[in-house]
C-alpha cells in the first residue's frame, strides 16, 4: 500500500469529524445533562407568592411538568417569556417557575407586567438548588416526568416551534394531541 | 448578494439591544444570558483558616471548570454560578469531605465536562495513551530511517566540506 | 456609495483571482507560456482590488458610516480613532479582509522575488496562491460580507468589544495573520513542485526565505497575544491552551519542523518528503485554525460568533484544497527518493529527531483541542481537557527535543564527529547544570523537581548556541547570515525555556480582601491599600485604586490598577498594574467591591516573565537575520550542481 496515502487517509478522517461537529455545533456550549433518565434533584424551597408556604418536590410528583430556570436579570429570558405563555395556553403541561439569584419584587413585578405562565415559581437565592439540576445559565427548561424522572432538559430561550419538535413528542400521546 | 439588506438591528446607547438575533435559536443565546459580567478576573479572597485545606481548596477550585465561561476555572471566572460552586467546595472540605468526593459531586450536576483534567478511564484512555503511542511510533521511525541511511554513507561520493556546520 | 465601491470591488478582486488560478496553473500545464505571463497582471489586479475593499471599510469606519452593518457592530461615536480603524479586524467578517489583503500583500512580494525563476514554475506557485485567494473572497463573499448596509441605519454603534481596545490587541491580529498567511507561501511553492513533477536543491533554496519569514511573523504574533492576555485579563496567565491559542501554535510547530527540513533538503537533498509534507501540513493547520475559529464546533473565551453555514463553507474549502494538495503528494511523492546517506550521530539525525518530536507536538496538540469535538462525535459524552492535559503532554515531546538541541547545532553534516568540539559541549552543559542549580536552590530555596532540569536545559541551549560563533569570531571565519541568524533564535529559544521555567516554578500570588490603608506582604514586598477614586475615558468609566509597593521596607513604586466599565456594551475589563521589578514583574489587579469598605485584590510576583516574550521576539529577531543571508538573494544563480549522486527528481 502506498504510505503517502496515510496523510490523506488521515485528514479524509478529521474531516468526517469535523462535519458531524458542525451538525452537532447548534448544541456547542450546551453541557449535556447527567441528570437525564435520573431522579429530579430533591428540594424544598419558598414560593415566590407566598414566601411561607413551601414547594417541595415531593409535591409535584404524579404528574408532568416543566422546570423553568429564570430570573429578571437574563435578557433571553425576557425573549422566551411570550413563548412560556403560549405554552401555558397550549399543553396541559403545568410549567413550574424556578426563580434564580433573583429579588422577589423584581420577580413580582416582572410577572405582573409580562404576565405568569407559572402555576407556582419557587425561589432559589442562594444558588443551591439550581446547583443540584446543573444549572449554569438561564434560562434552562426542564421536562420532569410524573415518576420524578428528569426527560429532556433544553438550554436556551425555549420557542414554540422548540416546544413542538423537542417536548410534545416526549409526552405521552392523549397529551401530545392537545398541545 | 450586492442588495443584500439586514433588517435593522435596533441600537440603542445604554439599552439592551434587542437583535433578531436573538430568536435563533441557542447557541448565541446561550452565551448572552450571563449575569451581564463578561469572562474577565475574579479575584477569590477565600482563606479557609486550616491551612492544608486551604491549599486544597486552591487546588480543587483550579481544577473545575466554570460552566458559564468555560474556558476559565471557577477560582477565575466572575459569573455568579462560579462562585456559587466555589462555595459549595468550600462548604464540602469544610465538612470533612474528600477531593473525590468534591470532584463526584460536580460530576454528578454537570458531567465529566466540568473537570479540567480529564480522569483516566475507559473512555479517557486514548486521550493519554496517545502521546505515548507517537512517541514509539516515533521512535521506530526514526530507527528506521536511520538504519538506512547509515548504510548508504560509504556509497555517495559527495564531496562534502566536513569542516564547516553551516546551517 | 462607498460600501458598494468596496464590495464591487472584492467582486472584482474575486474574478481576478479566479484568472491568476486559472492562468497559473492551466497555462503551464498546457505549455501555453503566454498564459503563464499575464498571471502577474492579475496579481496586480487583485491587489489593488483588495487595497481598494480594505479602504473603503476602513474609510467607513473612520467617518462613522452606521449603515454598515459591520460597522454599527463594532464601532461607536466615542470609539477613539485608533481603534476605530484597528475595528476592521475586530470580528469575524473584517479579520476574513484582512486575511485576504495579507494575502494579496504576500503574492505580491512572490511575485517580485520569484521574477528571475524559472516562469512556469514562478507561474504555478502564483496559481496556486491565486486558487487560496479565491476561495476566501468567495467564502467572504457569499457568507461573510462586510459591506452590508442597515437599513435604517443605526443611530450609533455597538462599539467595539473592550477588551480588544488595546494597543497591543489592535496590532496582534495582522502580524499573526501575516505569519499564518505566510506559509501559504511555501504551501503554494510545495504544490508547484508537485505540479511540475520536480523537487530538487534549488526548490528548497527558494522555498527556505518566505517560510522563514512566515515563522518570524507568527511567532511576533503569537508573543503578541500571549502578552496581551496577560496584562489584560486580570488573571497574570500567558497562556490557557485555549482552542484559539492553539490555532495559531500549531501551525507554528509545524513550522518550525518544516524550516528546518528544508535546511536538510537544501543541503544534501534529503527528507524531500518530509519537507513536501510539512509545508502541506503547516498551512492546512493554518487553514484549520481558521476553520476552528469561526465555525463554532468549538467552545473558546475568544472565538468568533459562530454560525454552521459558514462552518461547512470552510470545511468544504478545507476538503478541496488539503484533500487535493495531499492527494498531490500520495502521487508525487513516492519518486522523490534519494541515495544520500548519513551517520547516526550526523546533524541529519538530530533534524529527523527535530522534525518527529515536532510532529507529536503538534499532533498532540490537535487531538488535544478536538477531542472534545471526537468524543460527541463517538458519543462518548463530554470530554474535558485543558491545561492539566496539555502541559504534561506537551513537555514529554519538547523535553527531548530542548535536550538533543545543544548536540544537533554542533554535529556536521553526514558524518557526524564532534570531535574537539565534545569537550566544550560537555563544558558548557556542567556550567548550566551549576547555574540552574545556583538559580533554583541558592536563590529561590524551593522548586519542583522538574525545575532544575528544565532550568539547565535552558541555559545550555544559551551557552552552546554561543560556542560556534565565539570560535568562529577568534578564528577569524566570517559568520554568516544563516548562521547568525540561527544562533540568535536558539538563544531565543534558550531564554524561553528559561522563563517559562522562572514563572512556573517561582510566581507568588495571593488574593487578598484589603479595605483602605491595609497592608499585605507577597515575597520580598509589602503593599499597601492606599486610595480609591472614580476615572473616566473617553468611552468609559471606572475606579482606580492606588497602591503603595515597598521592598524589604524601601519604597520601590506606587501603582495603579483598574477596573473600567464601557458604557456602550455594559461590560468591565480589569486593567492590571504591572511593573517591572528586579527582573520579576509586580502584577496587581483590583477585583470587586466586597462590601464593608473592603476590596479584593490579586498580588502575583513573575519572576522573569518578561523573558518569555522577550525570547520569542528574539527567535523572531532570528529568523529574520536568517532570511536575508546572501545566497537567498534575488536572481542568484543556483550553487553548483547539486551534489553527485542526487541528481534532481524528474517524473515520468
Amino acid at each position: 500500500m502506498n504510505r503517502f496515502l496515510l496523510p490523506l487517509g488521515a485528514f479524509v478522517l478529521l474531516a468526517v469529524v469535523l462535519a458531524i461537529g458542525i451538525r452537532h455545533s447548534p448544541e456547542k456550549g450546551t453541557i449535556a445533562s447527567p441528570l437525564i433518565g435520573k431522579a429530579a434533584p430533591q428540594f424544598a424551597l419558598p414560593v415566590l407568592t407566598d414566601p411561607k408556604r413551601q414547594l417541595s418536590s415531593a409535591d409535584l410528583k404524579g404528574r408532568w411538568y416543566v422546570f423553568n430556570v429564570w430570573g429578571t436579570w437574563c435578557v433571553a429570558c425576557r425573549d422566551e417569556h411570550e413563548a412560556l405563555l403560549q405554552i401555558q395556553r397550549l399543553a396541559e403541561v403545568p410549567v413550574i417557575g424556578l426563580d434564580w439569584k433573583d429579588e422577589d419584587s423584581l420577580a413580582l413585578r416582572w410577572l405582573s407586567e409580562l404576565g405568569n405562565p407559572y402555576e407556582v415559581v419557587a425561589v432559589d437565592h442562594d444558588g443551591r438548588t439550581a446547583i443540584d439540576w446543573g444549572v449554569y445559565g438561564a434560562p434552562e427548561t426542564f421536562l420532569v416526568n410524573p415518576e420524578g424522572i428528569v426527560v429532556y432538559k433544553y438550554v436556551g430561550p425555549l420557542s414554540v416551534q422548540e416546544w413542538q419538535t423537542r417536548f410534545v413528542p416526549l409526552l405521552p400521546p392523549r397529551r401530545a394531541a392537545r398541545s | 448578494m450586492a442588495d443584500q439588506v439586514r433588517t435593522s438591528a435596533a441600537t440603542s446607547p445604554g439599552g439592551p439591544i434587542v437583535s433578531t438575533r436573538l430568536t435563533r435559536p441557542v447557541l448565541l443565546s446561550t452565551l448572552v444570558c450571563l449575569l451581564w459580567a463578561t469572562c474577565a478576573l475574579a479575584v477569590d479572597t477565600t482563606e479557609l483558616s486550616d491551612p492544608a485545606l486551604q491549599s486544597r481548596y486552591l487546588a480543587l477550585t483550579h481544577e473545575l471548570r466554570c460552566v458559564q465561561c468555560q474556558n476559565q476555572t471557577i477560582a477565575d471566572s466572575p459569573v455568579g454560578i462560579a462562585s456559587d460552586l466555589r462555595r459549595q467546595v468550600r462548604e464540602m472540605l469544610v465538612a470533612g469531605k474528600s477531593d473525590d468526593d468534591v470532584r463526584d459531586y460536580m460530576v454528578a450536576r454537570y458531567g465529566e465536562f466540568i473537570l479540567f483534567r480529564p480522569r483516566f478511564s475507559a473512555h479517557t484512555a486514548w486521550l493519554w495513551l496517545a502521546p505515548v503511542v507517537l512517541l514509539v511510533g516515533g521512535a521506530l521511525i526514526a530507527v528506521r530511517v536511520l538504519r538506512k541511511r547509515s548504510a548508504l554513507v560509504g556509497q555517495d561520493n559527495e564531496p562534502l566540506e566536513e569542516d564547516t556546520p553551516s546551517s | 456609495m462607498l460600501p458598494e465601491l468596496g464590495h464591487f470591488a472584492l467582486i472584482l478582486a474575486m474574478l481576478l483571482a479566479a484568472l491568476q488560478a486559472f492562468f497559473g496553473i492551466a497555462g503551464p500545464a498546457l505549455g501555453r507560456d503566454r498564459w503563464a505571463s499575464t498571471v502577474t497582471a492579475a496579481v496586480a489586479g487583485q491587489f489593488v482590488m483588495t487595497v481598494t475593499a480594505v479602504g473603503c471599510l476602513i474609510a467607513s469606519f473612520v467617518s462613522n458610516d452606521f449603515s454598515v452593518a459591520y460597522v454599527a457592530e463594532n464601532s461607536n461615536s466615542a470609539l477613539p480613532l485608533f481603534y476605530r480603524v484597528t475595528a476592521l479586524w475586530g470580528a469575524h467578517e473584517g479579520s476574513l479582509l484582512l486575511w485576504i489583503l495579507l494575502l494579496s500583500c504576500w503574492t505580491v512580494a512572490v511575485t517580485f522575488g520569484t521574477a528571475r525563476l524559472p516562469q512556469r514554475f514562478a507561474a504555478r506557485v502564483l496559481g496556486v496562491l491565486g486558487l487560496v485567494s479565491v476561495g476566501f473572497l468567495l467564502f467572504t463573499l457569499a457568507t461573510s460580507d462586510p459591506f452590508l448596509r442597515l437599513d435604517p441605519p443605526a443611530p450609533d454603534g455597538r462599539d467595539l468589544n473592550p477588551i480588544l481596545q488595546d494597543p497591543a490587541l489592535a496590532i496582534h491580529p495582522p502580524i499573526l495573520y501575516t505569519g499564518y498567511v505566510g506559509f501559504a507561501v511555501a504551501f503554494a511553492f510545495a504544490c508547484a513542485a508537485m505540479l511540475e513533477g520536480r523537487m530538487d536543491q534549488n526548490w528548497a533554496r527558494w522555498t527556505r526565505p518566505w517560510t522563514t519569514a512566515a515563522w518570524s511573523f507568527l511567532s511576533v504574533g503569537i508573543a503578541l497575544g500571549s502578552w496581551w492576555a496577560y496584562y489584560e485579563l486580570g488573571w497574570g496567565g500567558y497562556w490557557f491552551w485555549d482552542p484559539v491559542e492553539n490555532a495559531s501554535f500549531m501551525p507554528w510547530l509545524a513550522g518550525t519542523a518544516l524550516i528546518h527540513s528544508l535546511a536538510v533538503t537544501e543541503k544534501r537533498g534529503l527528507f524531500k518528503s518530509w519537507t513536501l509534507l510539512l509545508a502541506i501540513v503547516a498551512f492546512s493547520l493554518s487553514l484549520l485554525g481558521t476553520f476552528l475559529v469561526r465555525s463554532g464546533v468549538l467552545v473558546s473565551v475568544h472565538s468568533f460568533a459562530a454560525d454552521p453555514s459558514r462552518g461547512i463553507f470552510i470545511l468544504s474549502f478545507l476538503i478541496v484544497m488539503i484533500g487535493g494538495a495531499l492527494g498531490l503528494y500520495a502521487w508525487r511523492a513516492p519518486l522523490l527518493k534519494s541515495q544520500a546517506g548519513f551517520e547516526l550521530a550526523a546533524r541529519e539525525s538530530f533534524l529527523l529527531f527535530n522534525n518527529i518530536l515536532l510532529v507529536i507536538a503538534a499532533t498532540t496538540v490537535l487531538g488535544g483541542t478536538l477531542a472534545p469535538l471526537v468524543a460527541d462525535a463517538l458519543h462518548l459524552g463530554a470530554l474535558s481537557v485543558g491545561t492539566p492535559y496539555f502541559n504534561p503532554t506537551f513537555m514529554l515531546s519538547m523535553l527531548p527535543l530542548l535536550a538533543l538541541l545543544s548536540f544537533g547545532i554542533h554535529a556536521k553534516w553526514k558524518r557526524g564527529k564532534l570531535g574537539e568540539r565534545s569537550r566544550t559541549l560537555l563544558m558548557t552543559f556542567i556550567a548550566a547544570v551549576i547555574c540552574a542549580i545556583v538559580l533554583v536552590y541558592g536563590i529561590y530555596s524551593h522548586g519542583k523537581v522538574m525545575t532544575p532540569v528544565a532550568a539547565a536545559l535552558g541555559i545550555w541551549i544559551v551557552l552552546s548556541s554561543l560556542i560556534e560563533p565565539i570560535d568562529r569570531i577568534r578564528r577569524g571565519i566570517s559568520l554568516s547570515r544563516a548562521v547568525l541568524g540561527m544562533t540568535v533564535a536558539h538563544i531565543g529559544l534558550g531564554l524561553f525555556v528559561i522563563s517559562v521555567t522562572a514563572v512556573e516554578s517561582f510566581t507568588l500570588e495571593r488574593d487578598v480582601a484589603m479595605g483602605l490603608g491595609e497592608r499585605t506582604a507577597v515575597g520580598n514586598y509589602e503593599f499597601r491599600f492606599d486610595s480609591l477614586k472614580q476615572i473616566e475615558g473617553p468611552n468609559y468609566s471606572g475606579l482606580e485604586a492606588t497602591v503603595a509597593v515597598t521592598r524589604h521596607g524601601a519604597p520601590a513604586a506606587i501603582m495603579y490598577p483598574q477596573k473600567r466599565q464601557y458604557w456602550v456594551q455594559r461590560s468591565s475589563t480589569t486593567e492590571a498594574a504591572i511593573q517591572m521589578q528586579h527582573g520579576s514583574n509586580v502584577f496587581i489587579a483590583l477585583g470587586d467591591d466586597l462590601g464593608g469598605g473592603k476590596w479584593s485584590l490579586r498580588f502575583q510576583i513573575r519572576p522573569l516573565v518578561n523573558f518569555i516574550w522577550l525570547g520569542a521576539f528574539i527567535m523572531a529577531v532570528g529568523g529574520g537575520i536568517a532570511v536575508t543571508d546572501r545566497r537567498y538573494r534575488l536572481g542568484r544563480q543556483p550553487v553548483a550542481a547539486p551534489a553527485a549522486g542526487v541528481a534532481p527528481e524528474r517524473a515520468g
